[in-house]
C-alpha cells in the first residue's frame, strides 16, 4: 500500500496510536516513533522507509525498516545493537543511516541522547535507597477512611475518656502522698472520700453484725422464756449427773452431753454456739475500730501539722 | 405509616396533608410517652437503671471480632524494654528529604508536644538507615521523621533505636494548637500521659513505643496531659491541661495539637523486613481491629 494513501486514513480518518489533543498538534502512541508527534515525516505507519532507537531490557537498539522488505511483516526491522559508549553509539547511527534523509538521521540521534540519559537517571534513581514507600490510595479508600476516622472519633469521647482516667489516677493515690496537681482542699475530701469508704464498709459489716445480734436477741426474746425453763434445768440436770457419777472423767461426761443434747435440744445448742461465736466476733471488729479510730488520729494530727 | 387506604387517595395534596397528620400522631405519642417514663424514672431511679441494663446499644466495638491477643499480657522481652529499666528518652526529630514548609511547621509543634527532642535540617545525603547510626552513637533513643507531600505532613516514622523497630503512620486531621478555639498556652513540663484502648498483642508494642517516647517521671505540676486514645484503629492525639474541680470533675484546657494516626506498617530493626503492613482490605470488615 502506497505510503500516502495510508497516511491520508491516519490524518484524515482513524489511528489507534494517534492522541488528539486541544492544541493543533497530535501524539502519537506507537512504540517505534521516534519523536512522539504525530506528523507525516515521523509515522512509523506511513513511511516504508524508516528509522528508531528502543530501549530493549535495558540496551539500546537501532531499528531501521525499508521498502525490500515491506512484504514480510515478520522481518520487516533491521536492529542494531548500539555500543554502551555514548560516542560511538552516535558513530553506529551515522554508519547505518548514510544516506539516509537528515530529519530521520538527527532525531534518531536525539533519541538516542535521551535514552542515553534515562538510563542514566534510572540507574542513579536505583542506587540510591529511596526512603519513601509508596502505596496507591483509591479515592474510595480514602473516603472510607476518612468517614471511618470521623466516626472513631465521636464514638472515642476523649475527652470524657480522659476525665476519667484523671479521676482514677487521683484517687487510685498514683500521684503520690501530697500531690503537686491537685488543690489542697479537694485532695484533702478525695482523701476523705478514700477512709469514708473504709470506715463505711467497716461500719456497714458493724452493723451488719449488730443487726444479726439483734435479731438473734429478738428471737431469743421470744424463745428464752420458752426455753429456759427445760434447757437450764436440763444443764443443771447434766451437771448434777455428771457430779454424781464422776468428776474426774471429763471426756466421758462431755460425750454425754452432746449425745443429751444432740437428742434432746440442738436448736439450743446451737444457738448458744452461735451467741459465742458473734460475741468473739464483736470483741474482734470492736479491737479492729479501735485501731482504725488510732489511725484517724495519727492522720488528723498530719493534716494539722501540714496545715499548720 | 403508608396505609392501604392512604394509597388509595389519588389525589396528591390530600394524600401527603393525610400523611403529615399521621406523621405529627406519631411523634407526639412518642414524646408524650418519653415524658411520662421520663417522669417515672424520676421519681423511681430503678426503673432508668433497669432499662438502661437491658436496652444495651450494640456498638462497633462491643461487636468487634475476637482476636485471641486482646488483654493477653506481653510476654518476654521486647526492643523497648531499655526504658522501661529506666533509661531517659532522647529524641532526634527530622524530616523526609526535601521538605517543605509544612514539614517545619509540623516539627515546631511536635517541639513543644515531645521534650528532650533535637531537631536537625534533613540532608540529602544521609539515608534513614546512617542518620539512626549516628543517632545510636550519640545515646538517642528514637528517631522521628515527619513525611510531608505536596505541601501536606501525611505521615511520621518512628525509629526505636539502636536496633529498631521501625513504625509508620499516616497523619490526617492535623490542627495546630493555635486553630482550637480557647486553647491554652503550653508550658514545658514533662506531660503524663494517657493510652487508652491499646488492647491486642500489636497494640501493646505501639502504646510502648510511645511510652518510651517520654520521661518515666512527669512533672505533675505542670498538670499537662498528653493523651494517645485508640479507637477502631484510629489513634487520636490530645494534649490539655487539667484542672481537678473537685473530686468527681476535672476541667480540661485543650493545648493543642491535635492529629490522627494510623498504622500502616511495621519493620523490624532500622526500615528491614515488614513485620506488619495495613492493606486497603483488612476495612473491608469494619468490626475487625488489629490495635
Amino acid at each position: 500500500m502506497s505510503d500516502e494513501i495510508i497516511w491520508q486514513v491516519i490524518n484524515q480518518g482513524f489511528c489507534t496510536y494517534k492522541v488528539k489533543t486541544t492544541k493543533d498538534q497530535n501524539f502519537c502512541r506507537n512504540e517505534f516513533n521516534v519523536s512522539g508527534l504525530c506528523s507525516r515525516q515521523s509515522c512509523p505507519l506511513a513511511n516504508a522507509k524508516y528509522a528508531t532507537v528502543k530501549n530493549v531490557d535495558g540496551r539500546l537498539y537501532l531499528y531501521m525498516k525499508t521498502v525490500e522488505r515491506a512484504h514480510t511483516p515478520a522481518k520487516l526491522w533491521e536492529r542494531i545493537k548500539l555500543s554502551k559508549n555514548y560516542a560511538k553509539a552516535l558513530e553506529q547511527v551515522d554508519q547505518h543511516l548514510l544516506y539516509w534523509n537528515k530529519f530521520l538521521i538527527h532525531k534518531c540521534k536525539q533519541r538516542l541522547t535521551r535514552l542515553t540519559q534515562v538510563a542514566i537517571t534510572e540507574r542513579r534513581l536505583a542506587l540510591r535507597e529511596d526512603e519513601r514507600h509508596y502505596v496507591g490510595v483509591k479515592h474510595k479508600v480514602k473516603r472510607r477512611e476518612e468517614n471511618r476516622e470521623r466516626k472513631a472519633l465521636s464514638a472515642a469521647k476523649i475527652e470524657k475518656a480522659i476525665e476519667k482516667e484523671l479521676l482514677d489516677r487521683l484517687k487510685s493515690g498514683a500521684y503520690g502522698d501530697k500531690p503537686l496537681n491537685v488543690d489542697e482542699k479537694i485532695w484533702k475530701k478525695v482523701l476523705g472520700h478514700v477512709e469514708d469508704e473504709e470506715e463505711q464498709e467497716l461500719e456497714d459489716e458493724l452493723e451488719d453484725e449488730d443487726m444479726e445480734d439483734e435479731e438473734e436477741d429478738d428471737s431469743d426474746v421470744g424463745e428464752v422464756e420458752f426455753v429456759e425453763d427445760d434447757g437450764e434445768d436440763e444443764l443443771v440436770d447434766v451437771e448434777d449427773l455428771e457430779r454424781w457419777l464422776d468428776g474426774s472423767d471429763s471426756e466421758d461426761s462431755e460425750g454425754t452431753d452432746d449425745s443429751d443434747s444432740d437428742s434432746d435440744s440442738d436448736s439450743e445448742d446451737e444457738e448458744k454456739l452461735k451467741k459465742q461465736k458473734a460475741k468473739e466476733q464483736r470483741a474482734k471488729k470492736r479491737r479492729a475500730r479501735v485501731e482504725v479510730e488510732y489511725e484517724e488520729e495519727q492522720l488528723q494530727n498530719t493534716v494539722s501539722s501540714t496545715a499548720n | 405509616m403508608g396505609t392501604s387506604e392512604q394509597g388509595k387517595i389519588k389525589n396528591k395534596m390530600r394524600r401527603q396533608k393525610l400523611f403529615s397528620a399521621l406523621k405529627h400522631e406519631k411523634n407526639k405519642t412518642r414524646h408524650k410517652e418519653r415524658a411520662t417514663r421520663a417522669k417515672e424514672e424520676r421519681a423511681n431511679p430503678e426503673l432508668k437503671e433497669e432499662r438502661l441494663k437491658n436496652n444495651v446499644p450494640a456498638t462497633i466495638e462491643s461487636k468487634r471480632v475476637f482476636d485471641e491477643t486482646v488483654g493477653a499480657e506481653v510476654e518476654g522481652e521486647d526492643d523497648f524494654s531499655s526504658y522501661f529499666d529506666g533509661r531517659e528518652p532522647k529524641v532526634l526529630l527530622t524530616t523526609n528529604a526535601n521538605a517543605r514548609k509544612a514539614a517545619y511547621e509540623f516539627a515546631d509543634i511536635l517541639m513543644e508536644a515531645i521534650p528532650n527532642v533535637t531537631f536537625v535540617k534533613r540532608k540529602r545525603e544521609y539515608t534513614v538507615k546512617d542518620i539512626s547510626g549516628y543517632c545510636a552513637n550519640r545515646d538517642f533513643t528514637d528517631l522521628v521523621i515527619i513525611n510531608e507531600d505536596k505541601k501536606d505532613v501525611n505521615g511520621i516514622t518512628f525509629v526505636h533505636l539502636p536496633e529498631g523497630p521501625t513504625f509508620y503512620f499516616s497523619i490526617t486531621s492535623l490542627v495546630p494548637g493555635k486553630k482550637i478555639a480557647g486553647h491554652g498556652k503550653a508550658t514545658d513540663h514533662i506531660p503524663e500521659l494517657i493510652l487508652n484502648n491499646f488492647t491486642t498483642r500489636l497494640g501493646q508494642t505501639i502504646s510502648r513505643m510511645f511510652q518510651s517516647l517520654y520521661p518515666q517521671k512527669p512533672e505533675f505540676e505542670g498538670r499537662n496531659v498528653v493523651t494517645l486514645h485508640n479507637q477502631r484503629d484510629f489513634i487520636f492525639f490530645r494534649r490539655h491541661r487539667y484542672i481537678f474541680r473537685n473530686e468527681e470533675k476535672v476541667g480540661l484546657q485543650e493545648l493543642g495539637p491535635q492529629f490522627t494516626m494510623k498504622l500502616r506498617r511495621v519493620q523490624k530493626g532500622v526500615k528491614e523486613e515488614i513485620e506488619w503492613e495495613h492493606r486497603p482490605d483488612m476495612d473491608k470488615d469494619k468490626r475487625k481491629f488489629y490495635l
